[in-house]
């Protein structure tokens, strides 16, 4: 395999030095066969420049923590190939999330919102029982549910969406997904009315202006528009059924 | 004066994996005030990457039915190689059904018993009944004698961690994510809490607290390929062994995973030799037969990676940047076999390494996978030597795995004593005043400054991070590995001890302000040196083989000199830690075999022996 010298050109900017305007670095690297964006920013930090700000955690497309945008789209960088690339990579940081330093941004804030916003946990009435045998349930819901728990955080869907990059308070369609998993989950009491008032306003799921970007960015393949126009079926009729009660108070 | 931001609070976690969070939780629960650390948003802890599942003898499954907790004991006894405490293997069996059953209520969707009859592949027929059906199901997992591991698809980890941290968020319990504790503070005989340093300003933060958990998982970063997330250094032990007062137990047990993908370490499944891979060499030579005529390559996992290491030394390996390898071979196996029935290991080697393995190779090496010691607990979770001090998880030597920890047994660890620990720090704690005087808090918050300000200036030396560290993987790699012998452990800990007095002296090429990655590593650096030197120096002094411990110069499990576990310690300015031994507690099941054929490393070594007889002879 014919080695390239690839141009690494990396955005710079620390939020604790305003003073220094952000700026475009070039760094050069010999590719080797089977380098990742892993493999290949780490080098870069290992060997030119120490001071350079990226996060990887599970570096196997499991946790979520290397977004960046690659060549200009939202990609988990551990498992980009330096080979499926030109011998110019440009790399930004995600937009949206608040930016950490160079490629580093913190998405755990952002989800820990979202997921605050959504009540995303297990609403019940119910007390466990450390005796009992657990509740049963039919496996195909369990799949169902499992399903649409796949997502794992990286925030691209996020940093793709227009609705996202102009307002800011957007659950985007990983909120819309979140809510999804807990509306199939037999064991949240939530009523559908609970949910409308989680997601039925224009930083839920009448935010979406239908561009499809989050799902074609969705590194874990989420069927991310089934899951809004799902959500967004339950809204319509949790809307129509709540009309009666209004006009008779 | 120093400037750094102080934090009050009833417990301090320290890691926000399943272990931390679990601990957390409880504590919570008590009514207490929880402060939980973490260096990543929870959910990028590296339990997340626990696809297999968790252990629980629910017997709910047709090849379950039976299992109980006794079964479990004994499982885990055995596959500890009579390395653990059995009082902590039983209050661990019992609780185990409580803890998945209680995940299932919090949202876990694991998968469920379907009613019907079924054909296993090796052409067995079973039938899971009708009144069972719907409750939580179990796969296969290796060394249990019962199917009883729990699981949700691919993806077991993830969904308990989502769970676990779903739970955290809804009681409100405070984490501080990008925040490193980088020391504890104490004073000798009790520890009122930690020094951090946040990952997004470098700012020193102290927090004081009535009493602090470390669950800050496994070391697997010390190795140079380890299926480890990047952040599992070891951080939470040595920052207890720097105390100088609290022991880490059974350093040298560390399990590897014969199928690591070069260079990135990524776990490639049993299930590519179990559905027919090879293994070759640089000559594209099927070796496995010449070792093991019988099982080839699907003798057990720690048999087949000493057998690759063994041939890497005679130096069949290929040579490569990342240093030598050797080949798994699914070619044959066919296009659509490939694709249908291996369709992750197909995922795995397009998304990591660009290769087609219906055509390509695929570059495979042992590879470091789990971490059976740590700081060493009592049964309650409490560290050895310092009061306040809590351990719990992959961190911990709690010690339920002693020498060999079977699959789906750590995902349970993490949560059962999560419930069983968090409860006993909340009882300390309700009993303990915060009575730390602040000069202490000082002097603590200080020797840190003093340690940055030394690595900034470069007044020590300019020893660099990134090359030390690189050379103390290699050290542990190649020395430390799954073989070990005397000669080999010795020359580890000679260059480990280099490397250690050489790490002292690090200066930095960055500016190391703010959130600089490169001090970050520093700081690190002589820590998990430290820990190194505990794994190494502990396996050259244990002559005898047990469990993931194999010399080579002592094959056989020694029980009448060696039925004990390692305490190391690191006294103030010790350039080797010190050893001591306390017996292992046996209490219902007395040593005997493990009854593992081959996979035992007692027996392993006994056929090695005979193999090279026989080669002698012929
Ligand atoms: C690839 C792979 C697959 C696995 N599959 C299985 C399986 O199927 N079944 C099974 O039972 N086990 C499995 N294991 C093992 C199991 O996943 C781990 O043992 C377990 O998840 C460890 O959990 P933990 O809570 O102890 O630590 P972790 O999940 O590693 O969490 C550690 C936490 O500590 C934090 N931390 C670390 N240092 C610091 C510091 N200095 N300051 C602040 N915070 C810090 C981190 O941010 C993190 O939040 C697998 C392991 C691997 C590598
Ligand atoms: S590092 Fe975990 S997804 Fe990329």
């Amino acid at each position: 395999m014919a080695e390239r010298l690839l141009t690494f050109s990396i955005f710079r900017y620390n939020p604790n030095t305003p003073e220094i305007k952000p700026y475009m670095q070039e760094y050069k690297l010999e590719e080797m066969p089977g380098m990742t964006l892993f493999v290949a920013l780490n080098k870069i930090r290992e060997e030119q420049d120490p001071s350079l700000m990226f996060d990887f955690v599970c570096r196997a497309a499991i946790c979520g923590s290397c977004a960046m945008l690659v060549n200009g789209k939202p990609r988990l960088a551990c498992k980009t190939l330096t080979k499926d690339l030109p011998s110019r990579i440009t790399l930004l940081p995600l937009p949206v999330f608040k930016l950490v330093g160079d490629l580093s941004v913190d998405t755990g804030t952002w989800f820990r919102h979202m997921s605050l916003k959504t009540e995303a946990w297990i609403h019940t009435t119910k007390e466990f029982d450390p005796q009992a045998r657990e509740e049963r349930m039919d496996n195909e819901t369990a799949l169902k549910i499992y399903e649409a728990e796949r997502c794992i955080e990286c925030g691209c869907c996020i940093a793709g969406c227009a609705t996202a990059n102009i307002r800011e308070d957007f659950i985007g369609a990983a909120g819309i997904n979140r809510v999804a998993r807990f509306m199939v989950d037999p064991r949240d009491e939530r009523s559908p009315q609970e949910y409308f008032e989680v997601v039925g306003t224009e930083e839920g799921t009448f935010g979406c202006v239908g561009l499809m970007a989050c799902e074609d960015n969705c590194p874990m393949g989420l069927p991310l528009q089934m899951q809004l126009a799902y959500v967004r079926r339950r809204m319509a009729a949790a809307g129509l059924a709540a009309r009666p009660q209004t006009r008779a108070c | 004066m120093s400037v750094y931001q102080t934090h009050t609070t009833d417990v301090l976690v320290i890691g926000a994996g399943l272990a931390g969070e679990r601990t957390a939780i409880e504590a919570a629960t008590h009514g207490l005030d929880v402060i939980i650390l973490s260096l990543v948003p929870p959910r990028r802890s590296h339990s997340t990457a626990a696809q297999g599942g968790m252990q629980a003898s629910l017997g709910n499954c047709a090849m379950g039915y039976g299992d109980n907790p006794d079964i479990h004991f004994e499982d885990t006894v055995k596959g500890s190689d009579w390395g653990c405490d059995q009082d902590v293997a039983r209050l661990f069996a019992n609780t185990a059904p409580i803890a998945v059953r209680q995940m299932a209520y919090w949202g876990v969707p694991w998968n469920r018993v379907v009613a019907g009859r079924k054909t296993l592949p090796d052409g067995r027929e079973i039938e899971d009944l009708k009144e069972y059906e719907g409750l939580i199901t179990a796969r296969d997992f290796g060394g249990t004698a019962k199917w009883r591991t729990c699981y949700t698809s691919d993806g077991t980890g993830h969904t308990l961690q989502y769970t676990m941290d779903s739970i955290v968020i809804k009681m409100g319990i405070t984490v501080h994510d990008r925040m490193e504790a980088i020391a504890l503070i104490h004073d000798g005989e009790n520890c009122y809490g930690a020094v951090a340093r946040c990952l997004r300003t470098g700012q020193l933060h102290a927090y004081l607290a009535r009493s602090t958990v470390i669950a800050t998982g496994g070391y697997g970063r010390l190795y140079g390929v380890s299926t480890n997330a990047v952040i599992n250094e070891g951080s939470g032990m040595f920052l207890a062994l720097e105390t100088g007062v609290v022991p880490l137990g059974n350093m040298e047990a560390v399990q590897f995973h014969p199928t690591g993908m070069v260079p990135v370490g990524i776990l490639i499944t049993e299930g590519a030799r179990g559905d027919g891979g090879y293994l070759l060499d640089k000559n594209l030579h099927r070796f496995m037969p010449d070792y093991e005529p019988k099982k080839k390559e699907l003798a057990s996992r720690d048999v087949v990676s000493r057998r690759m290491i063994q041939h890497i030394r005679k130096g069949y390996g290929v040579e490569s940047k990342w240093g030598p390898h050797l080949w798994l071979d699914i070619r044959h196996l066919g296009r659509k076999h490939i694709y249908t029935n291996l369709r992750e290991i197909a995922n795995i080697c397009k998304n990591f390494a660009g290769i087609d393995p219906a055509k390509d190779l695929i570059p495979v090496r042992p590879t470091q996978h789990y971490s059976m010691g740590g700081v060493r607990t009592n049964i309650d979770g409490h560290a050895y030597g310092l009061k306040g001090l809590f351990a719990v998880g992959e961190a911990a030597c709690w010690d339920l795995h002693g020498f060999n920890r079977l699959g789906g047994n750590s995902l349970a660890e993490t949560i059962v004593a999560g419930m069983v620990v968090g409860k006993k720090v909340a009882e300390y704690t309700l009993g303990a005043a915060l009575d730390c005087p602040l000069k202490l808090v000082d002097e603590h918050v200080k020797r840190q400054e003093n340690r940055i300000n030394d690595l900034i200036s470069g007044r020590l030396g300019k020893e660099n991070v990134y090359e030390l560290r690189k050379q103390m993987e290699d050290t542990l790699m190649e020395y430390v590995g799954i073989f070990r012998n005397g000669p080999d452990l010795q020359k580890a800990v000679d260059k480990l001890q280099e490397l250690y007095r050489r790490s002292l002296r690090l200066g930095l090429r960055s500016s190391g302000k703010y959130a600089s990655p490169e001090l970050a590593s520093a700081l690190r650096l002589p820590g998990m040196i430290r820990l190194a030197l505990c794994i190494a120096y502990g396996a050259l002094n244990r002559t005898e083989s047990r469990g993931s411990h194999a010399r080579e110069d002592y094959p056989y499990r020694d029980d009448v000199n060696w039925l004990k576990r390692t305490l190391a310690y690191w006294p103030p300015g010790a350039e080797l830690p010190l050893l001591k031994y306390e017996p292992v507690k046996i209490t219902e099941l007395p040593p005997g075999d493990r009854g593992y054929g081959e996979s035992s490393a007692a027996n392993a070594a006994r056929t090695e022996t005979a193999h090279d007889k026989e080669g002698n002879n012929g």
